[in-house]
């Protein structure tokens, strides 16, 4: 099952160029969902007020060889192993979660586009991708959903209360798992199941998509911006009003562990 | 005076929601960040403000002086011990100061509450604190105000 194209198959009744036709829409949606979203909540104009305020109270003019070598080490460092998380589950759950969904979408994309319709070969890499993409985020994400969410591991609430932030990962969890469940069915022929799983598929994708708006879906381009943001805050002296790192001296004392927050 | 979030540097890990003694730092329900549900009852503890690993929680200043530009932001380094302020007046004058969070051994002084005799009825109707009088390195009587003597309607 994870060498086969769940997309070729599919192809025997629903035209390559209508599954194609799908991902453009679906990104399209991703588009309009997060304009839509910076307008209203002026996220833009909050960056840039920021930027300009940075600018005012930097101490020291970087040059653009400085920022981009910040530009970059943060893309490496902080944006790609989520550093803000610190050193612990969320953060791992949050890197098994977001590669997973990366590799899923596209490797979706490139099996679409490349290895689906009339005359293409199989991609055993692709498919292998694209059902280890599913894998990844449904273990980060369900990871994720029942023992590390903060309004359950610091609030006690029940993990079985769902809120509004909750869109964004529960249709994300949709998608990998009734993806992963219709290319099983499919697979073993049960084509009552795989037709089941292939429309709640469709269904959570519509949702994911179609609800950036009003879901969490825009913080994997707001975050990567404010990180960089910080950074270079950092390097320029502004610091957002923070105080530099103690020098003088260094360490006072044995330094204290910082405990999970589950004091309630 | 009261905290509020800067969003895009929360990640909504619940050290706030965790250390706040008002109870009132929580976590939003749109978008998962912290933030503070009852900003009248918040008394600028800056606990929460310290407690933060992003530094994500700043303390909104009166509106009759908060837009003249002055600023008071920490940065509390639990692994060095440290703790930074850098206070900004609004007349451009800067303040850096570093102290340390403490020179003990973490954990080692904070009372085992848990582990303690339970009290009995007579000492939780007492006037007496907890671990009073030895806690206060004596073991005299320590004064008390007779419950007889209070103005009825000024103290209770």
């Amino acid at each position: 099952m994870l060498n086969n194209n769940p997309f070729s198959l599919l192809a025997e009744i629903v035209s390559p160029f209508a599954m194609q036709g799908f991902i453009i829409a679906m990104v399209l949606l991703i588009a309009v969902g997060t304009i839509i979203q910076m307008i209203h909540h002026k996220n833009l104009t909050y960056f840039f007020n920021n930027a300009k305020k940075a600018k005012l109270a930097a101490t020291k003019e970087l040059g653009i060889g400085e920022k981009t070598s910040i530009i970059a080490k943060t893309t490496v460092v902080d944006i790609g192993t989520t550093s803000e998380l610190g050193f612990g589950k969320r953060r791992l759950a949050h890197v098994l979660g977001m590669y997973g969904t990366i590799l899923f979408w596209i490797s979706s994309a490139v099996l679409v586009f490349c290895y689906t319709g009339v005359g293409k070969s199989n991609s055993e890499t692709w498919s292998m991708l694209w059902h280890v993409g599913a894998i990844l985020t449904c273990l980060g994400g369900y990871w994720f959903w029942f023992f590390l969410r903060v309004d359950v591991s610091a609030e006690a609430h029940p993990w079985y209360r769902i809120i509004k932030a909750d869109l964004f990962v529960l249709a994300l969890l949709a998608c990998a798992t009734f993806g992963l469940a219709w290319s099983y069915t499919q697979f073993n022929n049960q084509m009552g199941l795989s037709f089941l799983f292939l429309t709640l598929f469709v269904a959570s994708n519509l949702i994911l998509f179609g609800g950036v708006y009003w879901s969490k879906f825009a913080h994997m381009f707001y975050k990567p911006g404010a990180a960089i943001q910080k950074n270079l805050a950092e390097a320029d002296g502004s610091r957002d009003n923070l105080p530099p790192p103690a020098d003088a001296p260094e360490q006072f004392g044995l330094g204290i562990k910082r405990e999970e927050p589950k004091h309630y | 005076m009261s905290t509020f979030v800067y969003m895009t540097r929360c990640d909504g890990c619940g050290h706030c929601v965790d250390i706040c003694p008002s109870d009132i730092m929580h976590i939003d329900e749109n978008i998962r960040r912290a933030k503070n549900i009852e900003p009248n009852f918040c008394w600028e503890c800056y606990s929460c403000v310290k407690a933060c690993p992003n530094h994500a929680i700043d303390v909104r200043g009166y509106a009759d002086f908060a837009p003249m530009g002055h600023s008071v932001r920490v940065r509390r380094e639990e692994e060095k011990g440290t703790i930074s302020w850098k206070i900004k007046f609004r007349n451009g004058t800067e303040k850096n100061f570093v102290s340390p969070i403490t020179t003990k051994p973490w954990g080692k002084f904070i009372p085992k509450l848990a582990d303690g005799d339970t009290p009995n009825q007579g000492e939780i109707n007492s006037q007496k604190l907890y671990s009073e009088p030895e806690g206060l390195n004596t073991n005299q009587e320590l004064p008390s105000v007779p419950k007889d003597s209070f103005k009825k309607g000024v103290y209770y």
